[in-house]
């Protein structure tokens, strides 16, 4: 059971964002406490994205307050985010093709050597250490990552966040494009970050997945939050009727 | 190393260096050595052509003398390509390069000429020189960064704003200097395009061991770099063997520099105008150019830059993936004006070599150097989709690209020709890039 008596590792305050006078997110709170999985359910155009985008630092928000364990945080730019120790996994996965493991598990966070110019192989050194712990069959290490297959570009992007300290983990459909074996890893590598007391928001259409990971679904329509359940206590059915119809379920959390 | 600045090469496919820490995979022959499937090729085709030449010319291609002349010819395009491999790799281009070096050049001259003589210092002022070239470098630089922020922070097409850029400062030049040619340059700045400023025989063989030396320090650093993380590295007889190929080449290049020897007549009218006899029997070799010895510094930088640096690592981030950069905190817009404000200056060093070597400034200097740089570039594997190109496979294009307009010209091709046939080299270069990669099974 998560322990929801303390206060949220973070909470969105009535975030707003509009696009050329379309309300993407409308007065939407949520909060996230240390060890939970939420999951931010929506059709496409629900407005997830963008509201995630906005703690995440990639788009600046029109209203609302973020706050970091109870602190009101400043957050206008991913490096802000990264700040706060909120690390993104994007759906596009946010990988440089062209470049190999270690460039972009470090990329913008370089190590270096004492004359300022980056240490290759430190960074090799560290990226090793941790993929041996996550993904412990990964071994191509000197090839660009256009060569490597989803699960492995994925855990790469899943590796960057754990290196660097996530305390506050945004994944947006991180197995949108993987197969059952891989999706299989990522979901013991949430449990995982779970266990160890980081916050996850996930991004996700597959009710079933959201029922397995999640301990609240927080679900949005046009912009708008709809409620925010337990997914213990309710159904798929009722999930899905929060989802279509925007039609909360007599057991609201 | 991780080497991010080239495709996956040719022997160094992703069965290589896969083995546990640690223990090296057993490694044969060429794949061993790991060395550039590519650089390979491009060589090979330096060498068939130079062959070729040489036998079309009765022997006249491959001679001190020929090569000499082919190192300062490529020397002013080759400084502005290893800089159009960076704003390539960031999916720009620049076609403005040829009227930045004009104007740059433009500044220079008057600079010397007329600006500082005005001050007070008079052609022949050791100060000159320096002055000038500075101030050349700054020009350069704001021309660039103003491109950059152009295209970086308003959002106009490269294309564009570059294009705009050809015509503006080809005539920003003529202003300048009232369209008149200026000249003669300050003898100091003048030894800078070529054959007026040599090394010599002795410190081009002092040059070349120190390069030996650097390029010896760098393997072996490269390599207790991997020892230390205990990662596989290369058998040690193929380090050796890549030492040696480099310190041959190296050592070759200067003892061909060395071999060209300054004509006795030249030689007797310094010595007379020293007051001096000419001993009987007397030689001297010209030795390195300072032109080439720039070029070769300016490579080493920029290579340092593109593989050792922040800075370099962020130019092919944006260019492998913008959003990514972008997302990775990366501020892209800052980085487009340093990348342009890069090449600006690299032009403005270009303009000091090219009107070095004509001794004035005149107004069609540098005319369409833009189309030989983005050339060598691109025959040098940096493709146009961004994200992919190296520094020394620029060096290679350029040289590539002089030697088939210089052979052409040597066996008395006809001037038309000689542009179709270098067009069409570069179309079919490209094409053999895109075979290659498929090979490779690259996207």
């Amino acid at each position: 059971m998560i322990d929801r008596s303390g206060t949220p590792l973070v909470e969105l305050r009535d975030m707003q964002k509009s696009f050329g006078g379309i309300h993407a997110v409308n007065h939407v709170s949520i909060d996230l406490y240390p060890g939970e999985v939420v999951g931010v359910l929506g059709h496409n155009g629900a407005g997830k994205s963008v509201l995630m985008k906005m703690l995440s630092g990639a788009l600046p928000r029109d209203g609302g307050e973020i706050y970091v364990n109870g602190e009101k945080a400043t957050i206008n730019s991913p490096r802000d985010a990264r700040r706060y120790n909120i690390e993104t996994i994007y759906q596009t996965l946010a990988l440089a093709d062209n470049l190999d493991a270690a460039a972009n598990l470090f990329l913008g966070r370089e190590l270096t050597t004492p004359f300022g110019l980056v240490d290759d192989a430190q960074m090799e050194a560290e990226t090793r250490k941790i993929m041996g712990r996550l993904n412990p069959n990964f071994r191509r290490y000197s090839t660009p990552v256009a060569g490597l297959s989803g699960g492995q570009r994925q855990s790469v992007a899943i590796a960057r966040a754990v290196y660097f300290n996530a305390k506050i983990l945004i994944m947006d459909e991180p197995t949108a494009a993987l197969g059952v074996e891989e999706t299989r890893m990522v979901s013991e590598l949430i449990d995982e970050l779970k266990n160890q007391g980081i916050g996850i928001l996930l991004i996700d259409h597959d009710i079933h997945q959201v029922k397995e990971l999640c301990d609240r679904a927080s679900v949005m329509k046009n912009g708008q939050l709809v409620g925010t359940v337990e997914v213990d206590k309710v159904t798929e059915d009722d999930l899905l009727g929060m989802i279509i119809l925007g039609k909360n379920p007599a057991v609201a959390a | 190393m991780t080497d991010t600045t080239e495709t996956p090469r040719a022997g160094h496919g992703p069965q290589d260096r896969t083995g546990p820490p640690g223990g090296s995979p057993r490694l044969t022959g060429l794949r061993a050595l790991e060395v550039d499937g590519r650089l390979l090729g491009m060589i090979g085709a330096f060498v068939v052509i130079c062959l070729a030449f040489h036998f079309a010319s009765d022997g006249r291609f491959i001679t001190p003398r020929n090569l000499f002349n082919l190192t300062i010819q490529t020397a002013s395009v080759a400084i502005m390509a290893t800089g159009m491999v960076f704003i390539i790799v960031m999916r720009h281009i620049d076609l403005s390069v040829g009227s930045v070096l004009a104007t740059c050049s433009a500044v220079m001259a008057m600079t010397q000429t007329a600006w500082l003589p005005a001050l007070g210092l008079e052609l022949g002022n050791p100060l000159l020189a320096p002055l000038a070239i500075v101030t050349g470098i700054l020009a350069g630089a704001a021309i660039g960064a103003l491109h950059g922020w152009l295209v970086g922070y308003l959002a106009i097409p490269a294309f564009i704003v570059t294009l705009g850029g050809l015509l503006v400062w080809r005539n920003v030049a003529w202003y300048l200097t009232n369209g008149q040619t200026i000249g003669p340059l300050d003898p100091t700045f003048m030894q800078l395009g070529g054959i007026r400023g040599t090394l010599g025989e002795t410190w081009s063989w002092i040059v070349g061991l120190i390069a030996v030396a650097l390029a010896v320090w760098t393997l072996w650093s490269a390599r207790r770099d991997k020892v230390e993380h205990d990662f596989p590295v290369k058998p040690l007889w193929a380090e050796g063997v890549v030492a040696a190929i480099v310190a041959v080449l190296i050592l070759g290049f200067v003892a061909v520099m060395n071999a060209y020897e300054i004509p006795e007549r030249v030689l007797a009218r310094e010595f007379r105008a020293r007051g001096l006899e000419m001993p009987e029997g007397l030689s001297m070799g010209y030795g390195v150019p300072y032109s080439v010895l720039l070029v070769v510094l300016v490579a080493i930088g920029m290579t340092v830059i593109a593989r050792r640096t922040r800075f370099g690592r962020y130019i092919y981030a944006t260019g492998g993936n913008p959003d990514a950069a972008e997302l990775s905190g990366i501020d892209i817009r800052m980085l487009t004006v340093k990348v342009f404000a890069l090449l600006g200056a690299l032009c403005a060093i270009s303009a000091v070599v090219a009107s070095a070597r004509l001794a004035n400034h005149s107004n069609d200097i540098g005319t369409l150097d833009e189309l030989r740089v983005i050339a060598a570039a691109v025959i040098g594997g940096t493709a146009l989709k961004g994200g992919v190109g190296t520094i020394y496979g620029a060096l290679l294009g350029a040289l590539i690209m002089q030697s088939l307009q210089s052979g052409m010209a040597m066996v008395g091709v006809d001037a038309p020709l000689q542009n179709i046939v270098v067009g069409a080299v570069l179309v079919l270069a490209v094409l053999i890039d895109i075979w290659y990669r498929r090979s490779l099974g690259v996207k």
